[in-house]
């Protein structure tokens, strides 16, 4: 596959990904360390005829991403902690009337207004849950610079195929560091671009949420002659309020199956070193770079260890980390957070003897301290 | 000829969910008219609303429509209008809706001057959920949330419009629909944000703790605070506190709408324009 070389950094390359996979709105407000993106954006957009807002506040944002979705536009919003907290509400409704956009969140040192400036994974549990209510998260996590664009432009396939929001999270370390990537060509991405289905029927034949029960809706787009109505309502195959028991069932069981059943297409992860392994650490996000630089001292001193990184955080690529966890006896999963994808590995790998390496002072996991825990395991 | 509102009506999701004599049905009525004057394709146009007994305002339209989450309709109509700045874009909230959880994008979207038609359906109180205080409760009244009376100061949505710097800026009740259907008209013809306030009854909800228990005594409750715009200029300052103005209360053919504008920063970053600058404004701050 051909390539260019781009200097630059995370943000600004999910911003560019952005535009080569066909973002024709975005809107955002100031949010540390994201905000490059909507710099970038506000000159890119208007270059290809789309647009770029700056909104009152968070949820101004969102909303108005929301409906840019809905009326058939690709669109994406992009925040840290803070303003991902403010658009749960929405992001709520966005899951309920399945309308696809991509949410890009630059995480940054919490609780509340934490640490502005400094690294974090601590929204991973967040993107999981957003809003109130049962939803099916779909979030993938770039680990390096390439993965800034490549996962971003990938997001936007994958919400126009599950019709629904995409996480991107990324970490202010990632957004903020200034490298070179080898990104594929523009047109490459343009020519991966997989717009949202349409249907072709008579308008009085369409049904926008009348599909099979592992399928997401066909949200046309507006303005074309097919009428309809979006609500955060349970509603019913016309896209209309109800409280009817069964539809209210057969929605949210669509709601999950429509993920669920396809978990498949969703799964992305890394392996790295993991062939002979004896130590398994798993890790995510900039945080790998540092277990990577860390495998290579350890390697080099004849301490097996491999990494397995997820790439799509969630759904979590299950059969693979039980695999792995069933192999390899020491498992450290080493993140910028109390904890929040151990519980996950805990969970799907059924044990409870897994180490972790947590840190959430805002500054990065050195490849010193991985290579301390390992040794002390 | 009879005037066919089926057309535009989605007659299977009636009976409406609004109680007898609800002045919503009015409301619905004059904008059907109002969008038949205007001869808008039903097609080219998106009904945005938001939550409370306003908020099923756009499932009885047959448009393009959209029931947000409560306050945000204009922050929705931003993004529908932005994406498609050659369609019609209206919105629909309540007072609670517009003018509290909602009153940061009303301002902005009056900032902006972007061409939405705001239409805030004000019946003084929050009716689905129960009669709770809303900005707009007279002092005094009783509430289901203050039950000694209700002391919270009111605003006066088109004041807060004016101020804010929506160009188009109307109010008109239900008691008159001939003239609500004309504002309304007004309205939709105006490029730039028009807003327009709508006074309805709650006869359920606030009459019947304030000593109007029916609609028709909740009506002639909003008459006696309302009055013609070139009337109420004549009074008092005193006597104004007691009236809300009715009529078109302000319109800026002038001002320039924000979708047009944006179509200048487009221009600039294709390289067809030089860099937008002070000098291309006449206000400076």
């Amino acid at each position: 596959m051909q390539t260019r070389e781009m200097i630059s950094t995370g943000n600004q390359l999910a911003a560019v990904a952005a535009v080569d996979a066909g973002c024709k709105y975005f809107a955002g407000y100031p949010l540390t360390p994201s905000s490059e993106i909507m710099h970038t954006l506000s000159d890119l957009l208007p270059q290809t005829g789309g647009v770029s807002m700056q909104m009152e506040d968070e949820i101004a944002s969102i909303c108005s991403v929301i409906g840019a979705s809905m009326s058939g536009k690709r669109a994406m919003t992009a925040t840290s902690g803070p303003g991902l907290s403010l658009k749960a509400e929405n992001l709520g409704l966005a899951h309920m009337a399945e309308v696809p956009l991509v949410c890009v969140d630059v995480m940054r040192g919490g609780p509340s207004t934490g640490l502005p400036t400094r690294v974090a994974q601590g929204d991973v549990s967040q993107v999981k849950h957003p809003s109130h209510g049962d939803l099916k998260s779909i979030t993938v996590s770039p680990g390096n610079l390439l993965e800034c664009y490549t996962q971003v432009a990938r997001a936007f396939n994958l919400a126009d195929r599950f019709m629904q929001p995409v996480f991107v999270i990324m970490d202010e370390t990632l957004g903020h560091m200034h490298g070179k990537a080898m990104i594929p060509l523009e047109e490459q991405t343009k020519s991966e671009i997989k717009l949202r289905k349409q249907f072709e029927g008579k308008p009085e034949e369409y049904f926008p949420y009348g599909v099979a029960q592992d399928q997401p809706a066909v949200l046309n787009t507006m303005f074309k002659g097919y009428r309809y109505h979006f609500t955060g309502l349970h509603h019913d195959k016309q896209g209309f309020p109800t409280e009817n028991m069964d539809t209210c069932t057969l929605l949210m069981e669509r709601l999950f199956n429509k993920v669920e059943q396809h978990e498949d297409e969703l799964e992305a992860y890394e392996e790295y070193m993991l062939e002979d392994a004896e130590v398994l650490i798993i890790a995510y996000g900039s945080v790998s770079l540092s277990v990577k630089e860390a495998i290579r001292h350890l390697r080099s001193e004849n301490i097996k260890v491999g990494l397995f990184r997820p790439i799509t955080l969630w759904p979590s690529p299950s059969n693979k980390i039980k695999e792995y966890t069933d192999k390899i006896e020491k498992v450290v999963c080493v993140e910028l957070n109390m904890g929040q994808y151990f519980h996950e590995i805990q969970r799907v790998s059924s044990r409870l003897d897994i180490d972790g390496l947590f840190k959430v002072n805002g500054r990065a996991i050195s490849p010193h301290e991985i290579i301390e825990k390992v040794k002390g395991l | 000829m009879a005037f066919d509102y089926q057309k535009y009506l989605r007659v299977n999701k009636m009976p409406t969910l609004w109680c007898w004599g609800c002045g919503d049905g009015v409301i619905l009525k004059a904008v059907v008219r109002a969008i038949e004057q205007m001869g808008w394709n039903q097609d080219d146009v998106c009904v945005v609303s938001g939550i409370g007994c306003s908020g099923r305002f756009s499932s009885y339209l047959d448009f393009n429509t959209i029931h947000t989450t409560h306050g945000r309709t204009v922050a929705y109509a931003t993004g529908v209008k932005m994406a498609n700045p050659d369609k019609h874009v209206i919105c629909v909230a309540g007072d609670g809706d517009a003018l509290a959880i909602g009153g940061n994008h009303t301002i902005h979207g009056c900032r902006r001057n972007i061409d939405i038609h705001m239409i805030v359906i004000n019946n003084f109180i929050y009716g689905l959920t129960n009669s709770q205080t809303s900005p707009t409760t007279p002092q005094g009244m009783w509430t289901v949330s203050q039950k000694a009376g209700n002391i919270d100061p009111t605003f006066n949505a088109c004041n807060l419009a004016i101020a804010a710097g929506a160009s188009f800026v109307g109010r008109e009740a239900v008691t008159d629909p001939k003239k609500l259907e004309k504002l309304l008209v007004k309205g939709f013809s105006h490029k730039g944000f028009s807003f327009m306030e709508v006074l309805s009854n709650c006869h359920i909800n606030l009459g019947r703790k304030n000593k109007m228990v029916t609609a028709r005594e909740n009506l002639d409750w909003i008459d006696s605070i309302t009055m013609g715009k070139m009337k109420f200029e004549k009074l008092n300052d005193d006597e104004k506190l007691n009236y809300l103005p009715t009529g078109v209360l302000k319109e800026n053919t002038e001002a320039r709408e924000y979708s047009e504008m944006y179509q200048e920063i487009q221009a600039v970053h294709q390289g067809q324009r030089a860099t937008i600058t002070q000098n291309d404004f006449e206000k400076k701050i």
